[in-house]
């Protein structure tokens, strides 16, 4: 354990140093406050508070924006220790290569909360001043918090796996962002194309709620908006929603993380420095 | 006691060429070997399967009594790669906390060991801004975290100046005093010379040559050299006596005579021509000379 600290201790510093916890919070701060400034505005809506509309905008941000900041922050966790060959060393090190692992995600989970925290937290203040109301809406800001944390935790784990495989940053970056598109944009694509061609048959009663919870972007995307019971503001591929259990999702998004660092230790377990 | 680190009939291929072929020896406590070998003969491949880095093809590697990279071998190992890399965003003492955190020791030491690789001026500055050989030094420095049995420093002196290769090598000679193996590679032969008590010499992936420096001397069967200065007015008389010398540039008479006969042919010259001579230096064949002498008998 203390050698799991150590590492992301260290890890924690290279990325304060680097900016990356600046960056990462600016970004998340600035989104943030720009949906906080366009829910509060009048929508005319009665009876829903400022918070519950910036929480259904912040979740519809937060599936594109939490997985790019965690493969930002990942796709270089091998590869660069691999280029500016300082693998080797810390290879000789009574250190097993699961810890490097998890000490690298600890610090980077912990820069990702920070961002989370500090940027949904400004556009929950926001809400509160708008309409001190909106306090009743605080646990589904909560909800989001920690979900997010598990989004990025999973996109993590896959970044660390690009970086294994591909052993060169440039090709890291590349295959992450291939990685990003595909789960981010191209997968909801090819769904809301398989259901309009489809035409609510068998394809979107079984193969939809199955395909949605294989993406952890999705399950993301379903938990929170059917936890909100937002579904019908979202429409669309939301709607599926109804037919889906919210523990369903809930384990999907518990599991991804799992499943990506295990992806992430078999791949690192092959890189001979 | 058992030893350190043993290897017998080491066997290592990459796709085409053959790093290592049947490559065997024996590390005790205490003992600074020195690896010697031309640019690719194979030194720091070795050096890499001894941490477990690499995998090998054939033989047997035994490092403090377990396998290589196995979690127990790895506590009781300290390796300085060839080109030693830190993070460049981090202080050279942060680097050495983390290190020290991952050997399970205090970080507090961290100073101390900067201090004693002469770093302690620079240790609270990001590696980015040092120089070569300061991150040499921040390599070594890590080396000497909690007493390790074996010293595995690949081309450790590399990037340093003089006066601190002379400190290197009275710190490896502390380590060693105490018990501790190291095993070094080098093209430094001078120092080298000097400072080990075993001498390796790989060409091209094989053990051409191993053993103490006088057993070498004595393997390699290379002519000493005796220099002899004439005495005021007597180099064309000291000429014609030593019919086999050549003259030096700087007036002197040079003469190769074999191992086995140079303390007869000592005799002779002193007897019959001591007073014509103003000196007389006897040069061993330098490691140098036997390093060539070793490293071309396979005809490269
Ligand atoms: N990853 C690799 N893939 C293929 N061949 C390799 C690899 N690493 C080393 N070699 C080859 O193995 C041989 C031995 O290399 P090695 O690095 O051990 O040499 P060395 O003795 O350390 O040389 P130097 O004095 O230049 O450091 C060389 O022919 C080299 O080209
Ligand atoms: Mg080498």
């Amino acid at each position: 354990m203390s050698r799991i600290l150590a590492t992301a201790a260290s890890e924690f510093r290279i990325a304060l140093r680097n900016r990356w916890v600046a960056i990462a919070t600016a970004l998340m701060v600035l989104f943030s406050l720009v949906l906080a400034a366009t829910g509060a505005a009048p929508t005319g809506d009665v009876g829903v508070d400022p918070l519950s509309v910036t929480v259904v905008s912040l979740t519809s941000l937060a599936v594109y924006l939490v997985p790019l900041l965690a493969l930002l922050m990942s796709f270089d966790a091998i590869a660069g220790e691999v280029e500016r060959g300082t693998l080797p060393l810390l290879l000789t090190y009574p250190v097993s290569r699961l810890q490097i692992l998890l000490g690298k995600l600890l610090a980077h989970l912990a820069i990702l909360t920070l961002a989370l925290v500090l940027g949904y937290g400004a556009a929950g203040v926001m809400a509160f001043i708008t309409d001190p109301a909106s306090i009743t809406a605080l646990p589904s800001l909560w909800r989001l918090i920690w979900t997010s944390v598990l989004l990025g935790a999973a996109f993590l784990g896959l970044g660390y796996t690009l970086s294994s495989l591909s052993r060169r940053p440039s090709g890291a970056a590349g295959l992450a962002m291939g990685l990003w598109l595909l789960f981010v944009v191209l997968y909801d694509l090819g769904l809301l194309a398989m259901v309009v061609t489809d035409g609510g048959g068998a394809l979107t009663t079984h193969v939809l709620p199955v395909a949605l919870l294989a993406n952890p972007a999705d399950a993301f995307r379903l938990f929170n908006l059917s936890a909100a019971h937002a579904v019908a503001e979202a429409g669309g591929i939301g709607g599926a929603a109804h037919a889906i259990a919210l523990w369903k999702s809930a384990a999907s998004l518990v599991l991804w993380p799992v499943a990506a660092l295990f992806l992430a230790w078999a791949a690192f377990r092959k890189v001979t420095p | 006691m058992t030893s350190t680190l043993k290897i017998s009939r080491l066997t290592k291929r990459y796709d085409s060429v053959e790093a290592l072929r049947e490559v065997s020896l024996t590390l005790e406590p205490g003992m600074r070997m020195a690896l010697l070998g031309h640019n690719g003969a194979g030194k720091s491949t070795m050096m890499k399967i001894i941490l477990g880095l690499i995998p090998f093809d054939g033989g047997e590697v035994s490092v403090c009594g377990g396998a290589p990279g196995s979690a127990a071998s790895r506590a009781q190992v300290a390796y300085l790669p060839e080109n030693a890399a830190f993070h460049p965003a981090l202080t050279g003492e942060e680097q050495i906390r983390h290190y020290l955190a991952l050997r399970g020791e205090s970080t507090a030491q961290a100073g101390e060991l900067l201090e004693r690789v002469g770093l302690g001026h620079a240790a609270r500055r990001r590696i980015g801004t040092y120089s070569k050989g300061m991150r040499q030094r921040v390599g070594l420095a890590q080396t000497l975290i909690g007493r390790p049995r074996l010293l595995v420093l690949d081309e450790p002196t590399s990037g340093l100046d003089p006066v601190s290769r002379r400190d290197f090598y009275a710190l490896l000679d502390g380590l060693a005093a105490e018990g501790a193996s190291i095993l070094l590679s080098s093209h430094a032969l001078t120092e080298v010379e000097a400072r080990t008590d075993r001498i390796l010499i790989l060409s091209r992936g094989r053990l051409v040559a191993s053993g103490t420096l006088p057993s070498l001397r004595q393997e390699a069967a290379l002519p000493v050299t005796l220099l002899v200065t004439p005495a005021e007015g007597r180099a064309k008389a000291l000429a014609a006596a030593l019919p086999g010398a050549t003259a030096t540039a700087d007036g002197r008479l040079r003469l190769d005579c074999p191992q086995a006969d140079k303390l007869a042919v000592l005799a002779r010259i002193v007897t019959a021509l001591g007073p014509q001579m103003a000196d007389l230096d006897v040069i061993p064949p330098s490691l140098e000379d036997i390093y060539t002498n070793f490293s071309h008998r396979d005809g490269s």
